[in-house]
């Protein structure tokens, strides 16, 4: 999608933000990108916004203000839940201090960390921030910023915590957190009071990467992203690219394409319900689905020759055509993978524990979901029709027929049924294209130095936990004046607070299990 | 029916007649020789226990478990028992020393303490007093306490969680398990483990066969209390290795998390072995009041009675601890004070019944 942005100036931002919401129905954000617009412009936020009943989507670009020596855009957490974290994650890479947000803490970056790191002035002297061996601070207070009578900057501290909490960090290391992922849990003996979520654990600072990288350079960064969707992250990527650039692709490609994301989409389900399992100590059902995934991983690895980093697609077509073998072997998975997955519903989804366990557990109906950006299969499990292949189709979506899975309770135990109903719907999008795979160029030929003319894109797929995009905003240069990603997990993340509130550990450690997120895709 | 009796009173004339020891040493040497040889079979049981737990569970994960070590993987325990005791021990700071080293010996010494009454074979129970099995709920309550400081000392949120949660659902449990015991105790007459055999012995006259239906559903019972007893899923809340890491145990190294290990395996063969002796029939013989056959079934040590029926039970604990998901600890509450706990009463009033009218089944 090439963004037109609207553009309503500061004083009237936050009145026409909230017209967009509750006038128009714009009430699912799906991203909010800082950018440093440069000298003249300064700083400035790029909100993608989305009509949930019309699919229709649009972008409103607001720049800050300069109060002094900072800058200040007013805050839309009121409007949009997934605001909180998406605001944070712009004010620590670019330290705009959104008014009124109650929690202006860095999300990604150490509290120790000096400068904001995504400004074009940013000085990359590694004097400036040292490697340190020392831990990090720990804040037990945060600040909400607001202008007052006189238009200036004021301050107000938060505690976080009070005296009589008992806390408990689930992660950075935790069995269950999937990765390195900080939950900084407030109990009341079992019971969950409030969880402040700590991320950059991993973070690589892979969007600033991209804007020193060339395009064809930066592909490798997301298949590292998201192991278990790299194929679908690097759909985005691609895409996105092929969009500004307008290449046409021919149709072995996109056939290829899709065949290849429900193929990742499969290993991404396989794993997450064998993850089920095995965070409720069903270890002998997380074996089964293990063994599952080693047939899609081989079928896989023949064409693209990488298991887990597939480095597979490239601007303009495939990095190579399909193995001779592919056609046949796809189809024998197919075949083999049906009845293997009411295997996973004997042997753990219909047990009755898994029921006690899943059912009513981390609840949020539909209206939360997309208030808080809940998208993908979780999102779906209430209700919410967010497919983007149905929504905003690409590749061969539109032309193959399949479901969009949606439930009604929005509990742990949709969300698992949901993901088991999507390997099925997979397979049938698998299953329709694999026959007619058309004969064709699998690479569209491009210039050595690839070059994406002057303007904004926001490209997205459906990942396997969500909705992965790519925002591209192009100079005309070889590489990327700003490329920002839109996370399938944090979203996800912010929602685990209001999900969980009221509710006993071993539920975190289910709710986490079922919402599918993938800690080195958050953090970037 | 081979008796082991004769053997002890053997050596008992022995020490006292032959070597003309004074009643003191007599007594004193006995007990050295049944003290080690209780440990070493404790030893070599958790060793095939451990063993049999790891083939059992990657059959069933489609795995083959370990093989590279020792013909079919069989040393493989051996050399983990080396590297367990030579590993260092340390403490973790802040901890409460006293009671962070303290407790893996409480655990253990209520694991051996419940092994020492089993009874494996015609006269050869170890200790065999007139409230044996009293004694044995008492002895195995000792565990609790074990768990409890392990993680109350042990200076780890994790394992303070874990040990509320090990307390609660120990205590919980205990009471179904003791009442199930008692209502064995109804139908023998007798609190002491080898009258309990005894009364076992002769064709169709195990426990679970003379008091059927209470009997049945009184087994069932324990051995979903006795899981719970053993901290084994779908109990193992207070491990709960995906969300408290390892538990009351995190901080434990070496021999310390050795000994929960051992503990672990061997309460696993301990429940396994009172419910055998309880339900059926421990060292006695199936006999089925046919001549032939049961003189056959006879022929066979008791030993070999008792053990193959506990294993029996144990592979049927395996089972289920690698077939169900973990349940949550109010569930597991729910479980046990609104469904156990009555039914038990239920199983108790029933089998009292029972034995009043004489409805029991005598061949």
């Amino acid at each position: 999608m090439k963004l037109e942005n609207k553009e309503f100036g500061f004083d009237s931002f936050a009145s026409e933000m909230a017209k967009l919401k509750n006038e128009k129905h714009f009430d699912y954000l799906v991203t909010v990108v800082g950018e440093d617009f440069g000298v003249e412009e300064g700083l400035g936020c790029i909100y993608i916004l989305e009509n949930t009943n019309t699919h229709e989507r649009c972008s409103v670009k607001q720049l800050a203000k300069k109060v002094g020596e900072e800058s200040v855009i007013p805050s839309v957490y009121q409007l949009w839940n997934d605001a909180d974290l998406l605001e944070r994650e712009v004010y620590d890479f670019y330290g705009i201090k959104f008014l009124g947000h109650p929690d202006m803490r860095r999300l990604y970056l150490r509290n120790d960390f000096k400068g904001y790191p995504l400004r074009k002035d940013y000085d990359m002297d590694p004097k400036k921030n040292m490697y340190t061996t020392e831990d990090d601070v720990e804040v037990d207070t945060t600040t909400e910023w607001n202008l007052n009578n006189e238009g200036e900057l004021v301050q107000t501290q938060h505690a976080l915590f009070t005296d009589d909490n008992f806390v408990v960090n689930i992660g950075p290391q935790h069995p269950s957190t999937h990765g390195v992922l900080r939950l900084q849990t407030v109990l009341d003996g079992e019971t969950v009071t409030k969880i402040y979520p700590h991320l950059g654990y991993i973070h690589r600072g892979i969007e600033k990467l991209c804007e020193q990288f060339t395009y064809p350079q930066t592909l490798a960064l997301t298949d590292r992203m998201n192991y278990l969707s790299a194929m679908m992250h690097r759909h985005a990527l691609v895409g996105v690219i092929e969009e500004g650039m307008g290449i046409e692709l021919s149709e072995r490609i996109l056939y290829i394409r899709t065949i290849m994301d429900e193929l990742q989409r499969i290993d991404n389900h396989l794993l997450y319900t064998s993850c089920c399992a095995q965070d409720l100590g069903a270890l002998t059902a997380f074996l089964y689905g293990m063994r599952d995934r080693e047939h899609v991983l081989n079928v896989m690895e023949e064409t693209t020759g990488g298991r887990l980093i597939q480095n597979y697609y490239r601007i303009g077509g495939l990095q190579a055509d399909i193995d001779p073998n592919f056609v046949s072997n796809v189809k024998e998975l197919c075949k083999y993978l049906r009845p293997m997955v009411q295997e996973y519903l004997d042997v753990f989804g219909d047990n009755v524990i898994t029921h006690q366990r899943f059912c009513n557990v981390g609840v949020m109906d539909e209206k939360d979901c997309i208030s808080y950006g809940v998208t993908g299969p979780a999102g779906r499990a209430s209700g919410w029709k967010n497919d983007v292949r149905k929504n905003h189709p690409y590749a061969m979506y539109d032309k193959v027929d399949f479901e969009q899975i949606t439930l009604t309770h929005g509990d742990s135990m949709d969300r698992y049924y949901c993901h088991i109903q999507e390997i099925y719907q997979s397979l049938n999008i698998i299953e329709q294209l694999i026959d007619n795979i058309p004969e064709g160029e699998f690479y569209i030929k491009q210039k050595p130095i690839i070059k994406v003319p002057e303007g904004q894109w926001y490209f997205s797929v459906e990942g396997a936990s969500g909705e992965f995009g790519a925002y591209l905003d192009s100079r005309g240069d070889k590489t990327a004046y700003r490329l920002k990603f839109r996370p399938m997990g944090l979203t996800l993340v912010g929602a685990m607070d209001k999900m969980l509130r009221g509710q006993k550990i071993a539920d975190l450690v289910t709710t986490g299990a079922a919402l599918d997120f993938v800690i080195p895709d958050i953090d970037r | 029916m081979f008796d082991f009796s004769i053997v002890t009173k053997w050596f008992d004339e022995l020490l006292r007649v032959t070597c003309g020891l004074s009643n003191f040493w007599a007594v004193l040497i006995e007990c050295v020789v049944v003290g080690l040889a209780i440990l070493l079979a404790y030893a070599l049981l958790a060793i095939v226990l451990i063993f049999m737990e790891r083939k059992v569970c990657a059959y069933f994960q489609c795995r083959i478990g370990p093989v590279r070590v020792g013909w079919w993987g069989t040393l493989q325990v051996l050399a983990d028992v080396l590297k367990m005791l030579i590993k260092e021990i340390f403490a973790v700071d802040k901890a409460d020393k006293l009671l962070y080293y303290l407790a893996p010996f409480l655990v253990i010494i209520a694991s051996v303490g419940t092994f020492s009454f089993l009874p494996w074979n015609k006269g050869a129970h170890i200790l065999d007093f007139n409230v044996g099995i009293f004694l044995v709920t008492a002895i195995s309550s000792i565990g609790v306490v074990g768990v409890f400081i392990a993680g109350w000392g042990s200076n780890n949120k994790y394992s303070v969680l874990s040990a509320m949660r090990g307390a609660v659902q120990m205590i919980s449990y205990e009471l179904s398990l003791g009442v199930c015991l008692i209502s064995a105790v109804i139908l023998t007459q007798t609190m002491q483990i080898s009258g309990i055999v005894e009364a076992q012995t002769g064709p169709w006259q195990w426990l679970i066969v003379q008091g059927h239906i209470p009997a049945i559903l009184a087994f069932l019972v324990f051995c979903i209390a006795g899981n719970a007893e053993a901290n084994r899923g779908p109990f193992d809340l207070a491990e709960a290795e995906s969300e408290l890491t390892a538990g009351y145990h995190t901080e434990y190294s070496g021999m310390g998390f050795g000994f929960y290990y051992l503990a672990e395996y061997l309460n696993l063969f301990v429940v396994a072995g009172i419910a055998t002796t309880v339900f059926l029939g421990g060292w006695a013989p199936l006999n089925i009041g046919l001549d032939g056959f049961d003189a056959i079934m006879n022929y066979i040590p008791g030993l070999v009675w008792f053990l193959g029926k506990t294993f029996a039970v144990v592979f049927l604990l395996m089972w289920i601890k690698w077939t169900f998901p973990r349940l949550r600890i109010d569930q597991i509450l729910k479980l046990e004070w609104k469904y156990l706990m009555p039914l038990s009463l239920v199983i108790l009033v029933l089998m009292t019944v029972c034995v009043a009218f004489g409805w029991t089944i005598h061949y």
